[in-house]
């Protein structure tokens, strides 16, 4: 099988899901108990929490765990809605954003806010010329995602923090979780970035596991209520065996990053000099520094994207439409459409996204089955 | 550029007269404590210098072990090279390269011991300086205030380079002050007086007062993970840990309301000064400042002070609580001490504790106890630990969770 999805979900690592059993089996206790069975608990917590910060570079104080990317998402721009509404009720984010923000901001419009969607170039970014004409005196908060999740642009986050340094008070979110062990940490932690989201399942954790990054003195407010986990930011009882997991799969992806980069982006190139070579192939991503190593989106004119995915299945070669979180309900890509690509072109678009397990090899495989895949593709239109 | 040895100034112990030698060789005890783990490393305490020699260990870490030392002024990282010009002259280079930036001066500092040597100290300076300005562009000389000072000694050994300067502990060497106690709670206030007091050279046994269950084991280990903090700027401390649940029992049951606090007080301190008596220590340190709580005003503390004349002290006594605290976040213990634990001062304490106890007042109710009996049974009680330097009490799992994670 060759698993070219990793944009989707990634296989829970071994190492990572021996953590989680035996966290589950041996440290057990409620983290917020007082007896000593649930204080291990709490100091493995912490002790993950610090490994977090610790691999981004940043304080454990600032590390709030959530379920994944979604509530991340979630938390951020309702929190920072709820906690800034006397200050103003005008975000800007973009077009290109994935459903977990974007449809976050159509439910803030349809409760009185103004969301203002940044168009994006034929690469998928947004200008900061944009962003700065957009910004209004009542915004109160930009988000931007760091990686599209579609085609993989890396969104211009620098230049929009160095922006932002000019309106303190808005609050900086950025969705990451295309973002891990990506080689782009550095552009996504800086000094003017507030919040960040992750999700787990995205770099090996389990599923139901996620963190956001929130920097100190900068406050949201909570949409989960309760014990007062997570310094009464994020309540209830905290998902420790699959937090004590995802610490570790971050320090196993980073560990592994750099390597693991250098051959995606080897996979991504021998791609793009077999497909580019066909008439029919369209290719939406770039394998430069402004893109993600790990994302390769191109169409097949005529061909619809499902049946593309459906070929490639046949040869237990796995790939995707543009987004698999929404690919189900519609055939179209935001990015895509937010691009102006033309709509018989966005159907036929399908997404390979690429993980530290995939190999050169696989790729050579690949472009044979697309040779084969190809020519049946040609007979038929 | 990695260095080869660190000279170290001493501090004010250089003025010290006659205890000098003392002074000097406590500092070479407690260097080479210090830097025990680092097994090659050569330590020689001098008159004017101690120098601790590499031999391949790694200087950051012997440099940031030694900065903890009490009694050390300064320390220059230093490279020990070959009596040749022309490697003094590359290495000189070296470090004036490393020190610079845009628009700084400098001086060449040489002092020549070997006058066998085939240049003398301005003969050196001369053509160390000229190289230097020749080679690094915008530099320029001042030998008045120079922003970067290189040090060149020409030593019968050889010829040792040194430019940065870097702060030490200060202070007198912990040993050099005599011996005392200290009354350790776990708040922020105890541990900052710790380390004052040792910084004075005087070598602390800490006293602990913990009343299960009403205090936790969590309380217990809190205040030993605080020593073993604080053992960094002076080796090893006893942990002395006085079991007080029947003292503040008895207490609670017999004494007025209000004497609740002041009792307690005076038994802790009679506890503690007995204790001191009995392993030939010379006096009790608190982390008591003016006015902060019930029990540290100036009546307070007439009215507590009362049950000994060993000395109290408290080195902290006119020190604003915004200080304390920087000073605790500095040596590291201010994290530890905010954890949320009850210790046996913050457990029994009355709604409205006398601010101005009257001394007779309190001498009368604490006849409504057992003095002597309840003193006895606490210092039969105690339990005493030897904790080192880095030694983990809070959390002991951390090698299982290190696998986990």
């Amino acid at each position: 099988m060759i698993y070219f999805d990793n944009s989707a979900t990634t296989q829970a690592l071994p190492e990572v899901l021996d953590t989680y059993n035996k966290v589950s089996e041996k440290i057990w206790g409620n983290p917020s108990s007082l007896h000593n069975f649930g204080e291990q608990a709490f100091h493995l917590l912490e002790q993950s929490r610090k490994q977090i910060a610790d691999l981004l570079h940043v304080h454990s104080d600032e590390i709030y765990f959530t379920s994944g990317g979604t509530e991340g998402d979630n938390w951020v721009i309702k929190g920072t809605a709820l906690a800034k509404r006397e200050f103003g009720k005008h975000i800007i984010t973009t077009s290109v954003e994935h459903a977990a923000v974007h449809n976050s901001m159509e439910q803030l419009r349809q409760l009185g806010y103004e969301i203002t969607y940044l168009p994006v170039d034929n690469e998928g970014r947004i200008s900061v010329a944009d962003l700065k004409a957009a910004i209004r005196p009542d915004t109160i908060l930009v988000s931007i995602m760091a990686v599209n999740n579609e085609i993989g642009t890396i969104e211009p986050i620098k230049e929009a923090a160095e922006l932002l340094k000019d309106y303190p008070k808005i609050h900086f979110h950025v969705d990451a979780v295309q973002g891990l062990g990506k080689g782009i940490e550095d552009l996504i932690f800086n000094d003017r970035v507030d919040f960040v989201a992750f999700s787990g399942h995205k770099f090996h954790a389990p599923r139901g596991t996620g963190f956001i990054y929130g920097r100190r003195g900068r406050r949201i407010a909570p949409l989960m209520n309760g014990g007062g986990q997570e310094k009464n930011q994020r309540s209830g009882t905290e998902n420790l065996p699959g937090i004590a997991a995802m610490a570790k799969a971050i320090r196993l992806v980073l560990e592994k990053a750099p390597t693991a980069i250098e051959t995606e982006r080897k996979i991504k190139q021998l791609i793009i000099d077999h497909i580019s070579k066909f008439d029919k192939v369209v290719i939406f991503s770039k394998n430069d520094k402004t893109f993600a190593p790990h994302i390769l989106c191109f169409a097949i004119k005529g061909v619809r994207g499902e049946t593309i995915v459906h070929a490639f299945e046949k040869y237990q070669i796995f790939i995707s439409t543009t987004s698999a979180c929404s690919s189900k309900s519609h055939d179209e890509s935001g990015t895509l459409n937010a691009m102006k690509v033309p709509e018989d072109v966005a159907t036929s678009a399908v997404r390979i996204s690429l993980g530290d397990q995939n190999t050169v090899e696989q790729a050579e495989q690949f472009v044979q089955v697309f040779d084969k895949l190809y020519q049946e593709f040609d007979k038929l239109s | 550029m990695h260095y080869t040895e660190i000279m170290v100034r001493y501090g004010e112990l250089s003025t010290k007269g006659k205890n000098r030698k003392d002074f000097i060789k406590q500092l070479g005890r407690n260097v080479r404590a210090v830097l025990h783990r680092f097994e090659k490393v050569e330590v020689k305490a001098q008159r004017d210098r101690l120098h601790v020699a590499l031999n391949g260990e790694d200087d950051d870490q012997v440099i940031a072990a030694l900065q903890g030392v009490f009694g050390i002024e300064n320390l220059y990282p230093t490279i020990r090279i070959e009596k040749d010009l022309e490697t003094i002259k590359r290495v000189v280079l070296q470090m004036a390269q490393a020190q610079f930036t845009p628009g700084a001066t400098f001086k060449i500092n040489t002092r020549r011991q070997d006058k066998h040597f085939a240049y003398d100290t301005n003969q050196l300076n001369n053509l160390l300086g000229a190289y230097v300005l020749e080679n690094v562009d915008g530099i320029k000389v001042d030998v008045k205030h120079p922003d970067i000072a290189i040090r060149v000694e020409i030593r019968m050994n050889g010829a040792f380079i040194s430019a940065e300067t870097i702060h030490g502990a200060g202070g007198l060497p912990v040993g050099t002050g005599g011996r005392a106690t200290m009354m350790l709670s776990g708040g922020i206030d105890s541990p900052v007086a710790t380390y004052l007091a040792m910084k004075r050279g005087v070598k602390i046994d800490m006293i602990h007062f913990y009343s299960p269950p009403y205090t936790s084991e969590q309380a217990l280990n809190k205040a030993k993970q605080l020593t073993s903090v604080l053992a960094k700027y002076s080796g090893n401390i006893q942990f002395i840990q006085v079991p007080f649940t029947e003292v503040q029992e008895t207490i609670k049951e017999k004494v007025p309301e209000g004497y609740l606090m002041t009792i307690q007080r005076r038994m802790m301190l009679r506890i503690a000064a007995e204790i001191t008596k009995q392993r030939h220590c010379s006096g009790v340190f608190t982390g008591e400042a003016l006015g902060q709580v019930a029990s540290q005003t100036l009546e307070s503390m007439l009215a507590i002070n009362d049950v000994t004349t060993m000395p109290v002290l408290r080195p902290l006594v006119s020190m604003d609580k915004e200080d304390i605290i920087k000073i605790s976040k500095q040596i590291k213990t201010f994290d530890l001490s905010i954890l949320p634990f009850e210790d046996c001062c913050t457990i029994f304490t009355p709604p409205s504790p006398k601010t101005r106890p009257d001394l007779e007042k309190s001498r009368k109710f604490e006849n409504y106890i057992d003095v002597a009996g309840l003193m006895k049974r606490a210092i039969d009680g105690i339990k005493i630990t030897d904790i080192k330097a880095g030694e983990e009490f809070l959390n002991q799992d951390q090698d299982v969770f290190a696998e986990l994670l």
